[in-house]
């Protein structure tokens, strides 16, 4: 048919780079050398913004509400941290990926439970399956270490060529390339006919299945691939910190999640990178104003934003780019988070 | 025996305290659909509320008690009437986003305010000490709490299925439109409501913090339990929730007595089976909304 044709070619036509993403890859690799005594708060940033593109991944593109997402970014970090302690995979790329699949495959698991209910019950289970784990983290204290954390992490070299610095340099380029590279994945994925129907489904499941869409394989494929994402976030973390401790599993890490992709907004991939830098650096303007209480802005942030309205902020924000990209002409406006494509 | 029928009464304590301070969110949550993770905060209002008056000025704690009561259900009517009502209509995303901003705001203007250490309530002394029933040491503070938290679960069974407002607060519930129509101003029932649940919130906050602890993550701490009360029970009645609590209680009790190494995680376990078997609850309707 011909209406094929045009949803075809529509799709691709947003599937081609944009300037806009080329400049916003240009400016991350260039703050490499921009801001050479920020690594720290850079690293962060990278490995926030992949574990935040993992939920933007369900949440954004299939709709799946996650209130524990901190479980599988706390597996990747276990076991990026075992396997380093242990020595059984020295090689941090290599540790990395077999992370992402340890957490991969609980996401597996865990997403039969989760695509059963509606979205309150879907809240609860993500919450209870992350409390759980963190509980059994705290249980077999003899293996994660319990509360103090696990001890004598030394993450070799990656490739066993770049060795990590005391500036975090390696570090950062490192969290950057990955990034880089599943970003450059996931813009497959949502690009795919699979990320297609996954939108399908995420409005309107009924529909999507009715149109023979296999919806809860779909969600399935997705919730693991998602899993896997934050695991490898959490790999990320322990890599660059050395640090594993039951707080990778906290209520409050999932929570500050959800509040990086509201922020950065979500279902345009890009979302959770804006929104992870722009709470990095909310976090480090709130806590020099008040070093105990920084929470207490984060918490107004959220309800101020839910207040407003997240369509209601997006279209405030958006209002200049898209007035700019008008007057250009031929420019494309930015594309619009949250509304779910045009 | 004896160490059963300890266990068994402090299990009882401990599930009639859930109760009442979970209660109020069986309201929000399980009958208005409103997803209120901020409601431990409201408990922790009222702990805090006793707390200082006990401790500084010296009021006397049965006393302290219905204050804590009306603070927090003070605290309940502004939040609802300025916040709360807005978000009636969003998304359950939207709700938990907005509530746990609010519980990060709890959190860090208790912890300014009294400080980050565990607060303690200066209890009297008829309250301290055990008596003797039959043999078995009973704790009179529990027992107490015991006493009062079952009176307070048949005023609320009779005030729910007697009263007049009972009857609105269903008919609101069941259909806040047809309840409309028919003249009951379902906003008001709503806020009275959630006024009410917060007070009682209060209450338990200021009970409770002899034996649950009382320190500024008291809201997170122990938001699920609530939601796991809540939810286990269902909500279309209050027993449902009453009986989710006691089983919860003592099963905790129990659990910490006898394999206390495996902690919270039995309770997860069981949450997320009963979640995911029953997703109304072990005692609700199957055609709840």
């Amino acid at each position: 048919m011909n209406s094929d044709r045009i949803v075809g070619a529509l799709a691709l036509k947003r599937s081609r780079w944009g300037w806009g993403e080329t400049a916003f890859w240009l400016v991350a690799a260039a703050s490499i050398l921009l801001f050479s005594d920020r690594y720290l708060i850079l690293t962060e940033m990278a490995w926030l913004g992949l574990f935040a593109l993992s939920l933007d991944l369900i949440l954004g593109y299939a709709g799946i509400v996650s209130l524990g997402h901190a479980a599988f970014f706390g597996v990747g970090a276990y076991a990026a941290g075992l396997l380093a302690v242990h020595g059984i995979v020295r090689e941090p790329a290599l540790a990395l990926v077999a992370a992402g699949l340890a957490a991969m495959a609980l996401g597996f698991v865990t997403s039969f439970l989760v695509i059963r209910g509606a979205e309150l019950s879907q809240l609860m289970v993500t919450l209870g399956i992350a409390l759980l784990l963190r509980e059994l983290a705290n249980r077999f204290s003899d293996i994660t270490g319990g509360f103090d954390g696990l001890q004598g992490i030394v993450i070799d070299p990656v490739l066993g060529l770049f060795a990590f610095d005391l500036y975090g340099r390696t570090g950062f380029i490192y969290c950057l390339v990955v990034l880089f590279v599943l970003f450059l994945v996931a813009r497959m994925i949502v690009h795919s006919p699979f990320g297609l129907s996954l939108r399908a489904i995420r409005n309107n499941p009924l529909r999507a299945a009715a149109i023979g869409i296999p919806v809860n394989r779909r969600l399935v494929a997705i919730y693991a691939i998602s899993a896997f994402y934050a695991g490898v976030a959490g790999a990320l973390f322990t890599q660059t910190t050395a640090l594993a401790s039951l707080d990778v599993f906290s209520f409050e890490r999932s929570a500050d999640l959800l509040l990086v992709l509201v922020i950065g907004g979500a279902g345009y991939l890009y979302g959770g990178l804006v929104g992870a830098v722009i709470f990095r650096l909310l976090q480090d303007v709130f806590s020099s104003w008040t070093p105990q209480f920084w929470q207490f802005w984060i918490g107004l942030v959220l309800v101020l934003i839910v207040l407003v309205g997240r369509e209601r902020m997006y279209r405030g924000i958006l209002w200049l780019p898209r007035q700019l990209g008008a007057r250009l002409g031929k420019a494309k406006p930015a594309p619009s988070p949250g509304g779910g494509g045009a | 025996m004896t160490t059963l029928f300890t266990i068994l009464f402090d299990g009882v304590a401990y599930g009639m305290l859930l109760f009442v301070l979970a209660c109020g969110l069986a309201v929000t949550l399980g009958l208005m659909n409103f997803v209120n993770l901020a409601h431990g905060a409201f408990a922790m209002a009222g702990g805090y509320v006793c707390a200082v008056l006990v401790n500084r000025s010296g009021v006397p704690f049965f006393a302290a008690l219905p204050a804590a009561f009306l603070a927090s259900a003070a605290i309940g009517l502004v939040a609802e009437r300025l916040l709360y009502r807005h978000l009636y209509r969003r998304s359950p995303l939207d709700q938990v986003l907005f509530t746990i901003g609010l519980v990060f705001m709890a959190v860090t203007v208790a912890d300014y305010l009294m400080g980050s250490s565990q607060t303690f309530i200066h209890i009297p002394d008829s309250l301290q000490g055990q008596i003797n029933v039959f043999g078995v040491g009973v704790g009179r503070y529990r027992l107490m709490i015991i006493v009062i938290c079952g009176l307070l679960t048949l005023a609320l069974q009779l005030i729910l299925m007697k009263t007049r407002f009972g009857s609105r607060l269903r008919a609101a519930v069941d259909d806040p439109r047809a309840a409309g129509g028919l003249g009951i101003n379902v906003p008001y029932v709503f806020a009275l409501t959630f006024a009410f649940g917060s007070g009682l919130a209060g209450l338990g906050g200021a009970l409770g913090a002899e034996i649950l602890g009382l320190d500024p993550y008291f809201p997170l701490k122990f938001m699920i339990y609530f939601l796991i009360v809540v939810t286990v029970g269902g909500a279309s009645t209050i027993t449902g929730p009453f009986l989710a609590a006691l089983l919860l209680g003592i099963a905790d009790v129990a659990g910490k007595y006898y394999v206390p190494k495996l902690g919270a995680f039995v309770i997860y376990t069981v949450m997320i089976v009963i979640l995911i078997w029953k997703p109304h609850g072990l005692f609700g309707r199957t055609a709840a909304r």
